[in-house]
């Protein structure tokens, strides 16, 4: 690690205050992926502002029938909170499908949203990566990709994002609060996270001196029909190949609504809505999770290595909508 | 601050190496430190206070050896800095007997073999300790998938996994926590 400065905050205000300060001060929380690019050199701050200390642990009652999750709620604590198992079963399962039990202990609501790629070339300081070092090139593309992106790509990075979390406020429409230097905000949750186009550095639309404060879930939990199923290449402890979350709304055999979110096949968690609503006021049969899954991977590309990521994609969402109505029971 | 946001240079901050001083609680015993920043609670452990017990594995999260207790929750010290615990109590293998009398779950790793090398083994029973107290697992496949942070290299995963379920039997039968 390099040396760096380091202060507490003791108020939010005092936090955004202290990131304006200098443009290569970082906000440290469960530090558990800062601190390991900071070991690897990839990333380099200055400054740490500890915002460990701020009133942002709390899960709350929204008014409207939602959840507000603190930013420094741990990933464990949300998992494991029973309005989450009562309200927001996909949104547990989705966390508890990732990292181990000590990273979760550490882990915050906010660092999650803002983890980094896990792509090979990202975390490889002698390789080019226009992601750590813009304008270097991309190492991914002709290289070694079996981890990488099939959707949303550009020609600068085929980096994909490696968090479950994610993947499941995503599919339950969540909210992203957030205080910076103009006061508060908040921004949806399909509109946090970016696609890489020219500018693959930047890997959400947060701006560098505002501060994550919590994540809103809306009302609507669909804790009676959910699947959160992650594909990976070990059983517990692995970033995924391929997850899907599911979120139904059905009327005897009928999908009133259905919500459809992808992880690790793009930038960002995917949500296709047009393809989501090809299942509205439609039968819940096999057939049309088929044709649904055609659709989300109809501009799918593959790299080479991770070309088989596009069947493997398909046949996850019809599996996870079989899960989700019941047809299957998880494994 | 000396620049603004536009003059950001690569320099590390001016002048002597800012430690802070912080108190842990560590097995019990109060201590004052004085830590540089970059500090990982894992190095101040082991270089500092002498408790060679916690293990450097992978120095990235990725293998529980450095696995103990802060606050009664199992973490990677590895992964912590020890500026940011302050005030917190930390519990490592050291700490887990009391005088002679082992912890159950160390009487249980002797008595199912649950190792050869050794290596992960201080983080395996740290890592269990904080699993017990958890107590979300049920059976040992849950003991499986929660313990699937720590990994061990000879492949002792069936002894340790009877040894912790059989603390975990013992205690549920006792209605204990």
């Amino acid at each position: 690690m390099n040396p760096f400065s380091f202060e507490r905050a003791e108020t939010i205000a005092g936090a955004v205050s202290a990131i304006a300060k200098n443009d290569r001060a970082r906000f440290i929380a469960g530090g558990t992926n800062l601190l390991d690019l900071m070991k690897e050199n990839v990333s380099r701050p200055a400054r740490l502002i500890d915002i460990t200390r701020l009133p942002l642990a709390r899960i709350e009652e929204t008014g409207d029938g939602g959840l507000r999750i603190g930013a420094l709620v741990t990933n464990a604590d949300t998992a494991y909170d029973e309005r989450i198992l009562q309200r927001y079963p996909l949104l547990s399962k989705a966390i508890l499908a990732g990292a181990s039990a000590q990273l979760r202990n550490m882990a915050t609501t906010g660092g999650n949203l803002l983890q980094r790629t896990r792509c090979y070339y990202f975390y490889d300081t002698a390789t080019p990566c226009n992601k750590r070092a813009p304008g270097s090139g991309c190492g991914a593309i002709g290289g070694f990709n079996r981890i990488h992106a099939i959707l949303g790509t550009s020609d600068k990075c085929i980096a994909t994002h490696p968090s479950d979390m994610c993947v499941a406020l995503a599919a339950l429409g969540a909210t992203v609060r957030v205080t910076g230097p103009d006061g508060e905000h908040t921004l949806p949750f399909s509109g946090f996270h970016r696609l890489p186009g020219d500018t693959p550095e930047l890997d959400t639309n947060l701006r560098p001196d505002e501060l994550i404060t919590a994540v809103d879930l809306p009302a609507k939990g669909f804790a009676t029909h959910h699947a959160y199923l992650k594909i990976r290449d070990r059983q517990s402890y692995a970033f995924a190949l391929v997850s899907v979350a599911a979120a139904l709304e059905l009327d005897g055999g009928h999908i009133r609504e259905a919500r459809l979110a992808l992880g690790g096949v793009a930038h960002m968690p995917w949500r296709d809505t047009a393809a989501e609503a090809m299942l509205s006021g439609k039968p819940a049969t096999v057939e049309n999770f088929r044709a649904v899954a055609e659709a989300i991977v109809r501009e799918a590309k593959g790299f080479g290595h991770n070309t088989f990521k596009i069947e493997l994609a398909k046949r996850a969402v019809v599996r996870a909508l079989e899960q989700a109505t019941g047809m299957e029971q998880p494994s | 601050m000396s620049h603004s946001r536009n003059q950001a240079h690569e320099a590390p901050p001016a002048g002597p190496p800012s430690t802070q001083r912080i108190t842990l609680q560590v097995n019990g015993t109060e201590k004052q430190l004085e830590v540089a920043p970059w500090t990982t609670l894992l190095d101040l452990l082991r270089e500092t206070l002498g408790l060679t017990g916690t293990k450097k594995g992978c120095d990235h999260g990725q293998c529980g050896a450095c696995t103990v207790l802060v606050n009664g929750k199992r973490i990677n010290s590895c992964l912590t800095l020890a500026v940011m615990k302050d005030g917190a109590e930390v519990t490592t293998v050291e700490g887990l007997a009391t005088g002679q009398t082992l912890h159950p779950l160390q009487e249980a790793f002797i008595e199912h073999d649950a190792f050869q090398c050794g290596y992960c083994t201080p983080g395996q029973i740290c890592s269990a300790v904080g699993l017990l107290n958890e107590g979300k697992a049920k059976t040992v496949e849950d003991i499986r998938e929660l313990m699937s942070g720590n990994l061990c290299r000879c492949g002792a995963y069936p002894n340790i996994l009877a040894a912790i379920d059989q603390v975990r039997r013992a205690r549920e039968g006792s209605g204990g926590p």
